[in-house]
């Protein structure tokens, strides 16, 4: 089979990014989707506060998803459900499994990576102890309270401040367990400010910053976990140990770009965010390979998910409808400095840029009353005060591609500077 | 006079707002970025409220549970009581996104509704 656009993933990322493909004139899209139903991980995150940016209302994941879930089948866009991705090869061919076709492969002129991301465990953590019953990720637990209307334990402790576990600590508060407190290992919250306040704060649940569990007790089922403060190298400081009963640790310490199917394309990453390094377009350095959503960055925000999945669409569709970009042509290279870990893209080539672009980066610590400067080459152009920035809010800038036309610069700086 | 802090909970910016009263009168609201903030810092002195997001337990369907919501903000002292009455109800499917689940919530006027479809199954 060979078709122009296939998508991997129907979640926000691929939904979105499908309607783009299709509104920018390319009628021949394919999603494949894994799960039963598309809508991807918005279908268990029941809470509100989706779609503010883009709807200019407050829904529910599972009301942001159906939004545009209803865009793609009035579009008449096709979707294989139940359908895992086996492989891609560098030259985009497609491996699939589902029950209904089992293994096949598609030819595919361009793809749009749109797998999402997953949860860090407790694997990665180096928790000593048994390994009793009674630990999930927080995602796990969402999805068990939310979508198989089973509650994982009656006395919680969460470890990590990221949203999901903020949103699970009033979740489950609402259903009548006891949230005993939120341990973070970093001096600040890895969530949104606006979580602390109405799902810790609102129920009287403390968050232990620079905290972390240092012993899980139980061998059956976790019976309490012992909490400790840590030092400035985050290390666990002797005499602080805490003990905090409990029948559920749920954690929730991170997310990572799903791109196991990336790499095997050839598709070169990014050391920092764990996803593919892309251009303006969102392309990879595999000509015709798009990237966008979690699989790309972790985001806070699934607004801006769509936001960047209708750009990816709209490359794609360029893609295959004018051909690869032909000839060597000027790059400009993104260089992340000061706070700013990373952007997103890494290169603009200003021929192929939109008329505005929008780059989207995290710093890595809290700075207060500092400012965000971008340097074209050694001339600063950007110098904006900023309150506070937080690794947990993604922040952006806009480049104009009028200010970027015939330039002598090769690399466009985003720091943070104290004054 | 007395001041008050808040962060605001509308959208994930999390302004900080802070709010000057006089005998518990409003008189100022300064932090905000937007006109919602200055609503919500008014109303979280006077009438603090919430959307209450859940799931109700479905009969006959695809998922044992559909996603609710309250339509609207209820007092935010009712969040519990709501919860109470959303343990007790179970609907038979299918369930469709809109549907109203529970009219008058502990008789707050407003209405739970299910966010998610939950079709018949069998």
């Amino acid at each position: 089979m060979k078709r122009k656009i296939v998508i991997i993933g129907g979640g926000p990322a691929g939904l979105a990014a499908a309607a783009a493909a299709v509104e920018a004139g390319e009628r021949d899209v394919l999603i494949l989707e894994r799960d039963t139903h598309l809508g991807g991980i918005l279908n268990q995150c029941i809470h509100n506060g989706f779609g503010l940016h883009t709807f200019k209302e407050e829904l529910t994941g599972p009301e942001y998803a159906a939004r545009f879930e209803a865009r793609v089948r009035e579009l008449h866009i096709e979707y294989q459900l139940g359908t895992m991705v086996l492989s891609i090869s560098k030259d985009k061919v497609v491996t699939a499994v589902s029950r209904e076709h089992g293994l096949f492969t598609i030819e595919a002129q361009a793809i749009i990576l749109a797998m999402g991301c997953r949860e860090r465990s407790r694997g990665a953590l180096n928790i000593p102890g048994f390994r009793p019953a009674g630990i999930f990720s927080a995602g796990t637990a969402q999805r068990l309270v939310n979508m198989e209307g089973y509650m994982p334990g009656r006395e919680v402790v969460i470890l990590g401040s990221g949203d999901i576990g903020l949103i699970m600590a009033r979740r489950m508060t609402l259903e009548g367990a006891k949230v005993r407190v939120v341990a973070e290992l970093q001096p600040y919250s890895g969530g949104l400010k606006r979580n602390i306040v109405q799902c810790l704060d609102d129920y009287g649940i403390p968050l232990k910053l620079s905290h972390t569990v240092t012993e899980i007790h139980g061998k059956e089922r976790v019976t309490g976990v012992t909490i400790s403060a840590v030092d400035e190298r985050l290390k666990p400081i002797p005499g602080t140990e805490e003990f905090y009963s409990c029948d559920t640790l749920l954690l929730s310490v991170g997310l990572i770009p799903e791109n196991e199917l990336s790499t095997g394309a050839g598709v070169r990453l990014s050391r920092t965010t764990n996803g593919p390094e892309v251009n303006e377009s969102l392309e990879t350095n595999i000509p015709g390979i798009f990237a966008c959503g979690n699989v790309l960055h972790v985001h806070d925000l699934v607004d801006y998910v769509s936001e960047e999945a209708a750009a990816a669409g709209r490359a794609a569709a360029k893609y295959v409808n004018e051909g690869e970009s032909a000839g060597e042509e000027k790059a400009i290279r993104l260089v992340p400095a000061g706070g700013v870990r990373y952007t997103v893209p890494v290169t603009v080539r200003p021929a192929h840029m939109p008329d505005t672009l929008t780059v989207r980066f995290r710093v890595g610590n809290i700075y207060k009353n500092c400012y965000l400067s971008v340097y074209f080459g050694e001339n600063r152009v950007v110098h904006r005060k900023k309150q506070v920035m937080a690794p947990g809010e993604m922040e952006q800038i806009t480049l104009k591609k009028a200010d970027l036309q015939n330039v002598d610069f090769d690399t466009i700086t985003i720091t943070t500077e104290e004054n | 006079m007395e001041t008050k802090n808040f962060i605001c909970i509308n959208c994930p910016l999390g302004c900080p707002l802070t709010v000057t009263l006089d005998g518990g009168k409003v008189v100022s609201v300064s932090g905000n970025t937007c006109k919602r903030g200055e609503a919500y810092a008014v109303k979280e002195i006077t009438a603090p409220a919430r959307t209450v997001t859940s799931t109700v337990r479905v009969a006959g369907g695809e998922r044992p549970v559909v996603a609710v919501r309250t339509k609207t903000d209820i007092p935010k002292d009712k969040i519990f009581d709501c919860m109470a009455v959303i343990n007790t109800v179970e609907v038979p499917a299918p369930v469709r996104i809109g549907d109203v689940l529970i009219g008058n919530v502990c008789g707050t006027g407003v209405d739970v509704v299910a966010t998610a479809n939950n079709w018949a199954v069998g």
